[in-house]
């Protein structure tokens, strides 16, 4: 576990050293500023012509988790499709290019200790993005009341979620020397993961419905409305160990062929 | 310390390292000397357990490379040919990390990144990134990254290329003063370095090992030539004979005939006078002497790859016998041409 963390530690220190940090919190924090201040602005402008109105003729007043913060969150997943590439397309493909992995793979560490001290030090780098994300919407806890507590489950679904591309970006960055290949295949692969579900809406067979099960962005939708499915849970779980066993693999192929 | 046993490693149709055994004793330094592409490194991968042999056995403290990883990797302190930098780190915060990845506990961790850095003379970097060091800084750094966490046994690849004559003397210097505590194990294409390194030398050629023994042995045997090739005008049968009764010559053999001259083959015992006797006795003949040059042993063969920029006196020999080429002594110009290539 303390390999773990020490990799994790300085796959973390190097994005803040390098521009990586800098550039994706920063683009991040303007995308998901403007996200929601739209959203929130929407909400107010359309929330006070419904009171215009008169009160909506009965029905609750709008609710500002569902109407503000579910969709902002929601659109930070589509920021994460482009975001997670860059993060996660070093952290292999450097080593290998500059011919550090030598070091990883013949210090005292199994491989488990050395792909997962990655994940996680990109995860800590997303977690920074969320945070960013949270500063935002805790504004809506001084001028409004949104429950806390669906929002707690987003940012749990938001965690698996980008653990999922994190972990999918590691097993792809093993397998090329060439950031830029690493990035543009976790992209690619990533976006198709995102589109797999729009199969399913002329295609009902079981291949559609397989189709909206693998897909990524689908399982976020409960999450997003504060309910925590199984079937997501397992969904994102087993997909983060599949990416991580994957590098695994693709680790112990790279000692045989060097 | 080192057991290797008829390992072999391929990568795919080619053979890197073909069926090799050696041994390494505790405290011992041994060099292992080859051309680009001869599968040092290959070899040491195979002991730092970075690479999987294909076939065979390689042990460090009796632990095997493949069974034991862990343990392997513990007791091994590893320079690849580049220095295994992180160019954003500083130094000592990148020594930090080897040292805990090495798993060296937190309470050592700073001592030892003193004593490294100390050891290896780049106390004064330690605050530097790594990305502006110098070359001899990097593969200091590299030294002390390889002797973190005071390995049983050493493995340098290549320690001293690319480095100006000062820092080689510094990184020799270095590794000399290493030798009794550690078990080295280092690898070179450069002649000289060895002996003044090494205490024991294993010559590695094509995946092979061609010949282990001392510096000392090696060079005599290898400055001990004792087959001649001289060009001469003049009767073949005289020749012949006063060439054979010249003190020392064993056999005589007349290999062709060139412009008017002859060529002639000279086997004798090992004589530093030879050529002095030789070049007297055909001159007071009155015939003409055109060319005389040593020829090597098939060791010199192997050498002969084994280029170095350090020592003219090496590029002599190789001068020399790349003319005994043309005489008819090559037995493989491609591969010659090869040796050359690489010596740049």
């Amino acid at each position: 576990m303390r390999n773990v963390w020490t990799i994790a530690m300085r796959e973390f220190k190097v994005y803040f050293t390098s521009p990586i940090a800098y550039i994706v919190l920063a683009m991040f924090a303007f995308i998901f500023g403007y996200f929601f201040t739209t959203g929130l602005a929407f909400f107010l402008d359309y929330s006070a012509s419904m009171a215009a109105q008169g009160g909506g003729m009965g029905a609750p007043p709008m609710n500002v988790n569902q109407f503000v913060i579910e969709p902002s969150l929601g659109n930070m997943s589509i920021v994460l499709l482009f975001l997670a590439p860059m993060i996660t397309m070093r952290l292999f493909a450097e080593e290998k290019r500059s011919g550090t992995i030598e070091l990883l793979l013949t210090s005292p560490l199994s491989d488990y200790h050395i792909i997962l001290g990655k994940w996680l030090g990109a995860l800590l780098l997303y977690a920074c993005l969320l945070l960013v994300a949270i500063t935002n919407v805790l504004v809506l806890f001084v001028v409004s009341t949104p429950d806390w507590k669906p929002l707690a489950v987003a940012v749990l679904g938001l965690l698996l979620m980008g653990g999922t591309m994190l972990a999918i970006g590691t097993f792809l960055s093993t397998l090329t020397r060439n950031q830029i290949v690493a990035g543009a295949l976790t992209f690619g692969v990533l976006l198709l993961l995102w589109v797999l579900n729009w199969i399913s809406s002329f295609e009902s067979s079981t291949f559609g419905r397989l189709c909206e099960y693998l897909a990524i962005s689908p399982h976020f939708e409960q999450f997003s409305r504060g309910v925590i499915e199984l079937k997501d849970l397992v969904y994102y779980l087993s997909a983060i160990a599949l990416g991580l066993f994957l590098s695994k693999r693709s680790l112990e192929a790279l000692r045989w062929k060097v | 310390m080192i057991h290797v046993e008829g390992v072999t490693k391929r990568y795919g149709p080619r053979i890197a390292v073909n069926d090799i055994s050696f041994e390494v004793d505790r405290g011992e330094i041994v060099g292992l000397l080859g051309p680009n592409g001869a599968g040092k490194t290959t070899t040491m991968r195979v002991l730092t357990g970075f690479l999987p042999p294909t076939s065979g056995t390689a042990r460090i403290d009796g632990f095997n490379v493949m069974e034991d990883p862990v343990e392997v990797k513990r007791r091994i302190g590893y320079l690849p040919e580049t220095p295994p930098l992180y160019p954003e780190m500083e130094v000592g915060a990148y020594l930090d990390f080897v040292a805990r990845i090495k798993g060296i506990s937190g309470k050592e961790i700073a001592r030892r990144v003193d004593c490294v850095l100390e050891r290896t003379s780049s106390t004064e970097v330690r605050d530097s990134l790594v990305s502006k060091l110098s070359k001899g800084f990097r593969q200091r750094v590299g030294l002390a990254q390889a002797l973190i966490h005071s390995p049983e046994v050493l493995v340098l690849d290549e320690p001293t290329s690319g480095l100006d004559p000062k820092q080689i003397i510094e990184v020799r210097r270095l590794i000399r003063s290493l030798s009794g505590e550690h078990t080295i194990i280092l690898s070179t294409h450069i002649l000289p370095e060895v002996s003044e390194t090494c205490g024991r030398v294993i010559i590695i050629n094509e995946g092979r090992i061609e010949a282990s023994d001392t510096p000392q042995n090696l060079t005599a045997q290898l400055q001990g030539a004792n087959t001649m090739l001289l060009e001469i005008e003049g009767p073949q049968t005289a020749v012949e004979t006063r060439l054979q009764a010249v003190r020392g010559v064993r056999t005589v053999t007349c290999q062709g005939f060139l412009e008017g001259r002859l060529q002639w083959r000279v086997e004798a015992e090992k004589d530093n006078q030879l050529p002095r006797r030789l070049a007297a006795a055909v001159v007071n003949s009155g015939w003409g002497l055109y060319g005389m040059q040593t020829v090597g042993l098939s060791l010199e063969d192997i050498f002969l790859k084994l280029t170095s920029q350090e020592d003219s006196a090496m590029e002599a020999t190789i001068e020399s016998e790349a003319d005994g080429d043309v005489a008819g002594e090559a037995d493989d110009p491609a591969a010659r041409d090869e040796g050359e290539d690489s010596e740049g």
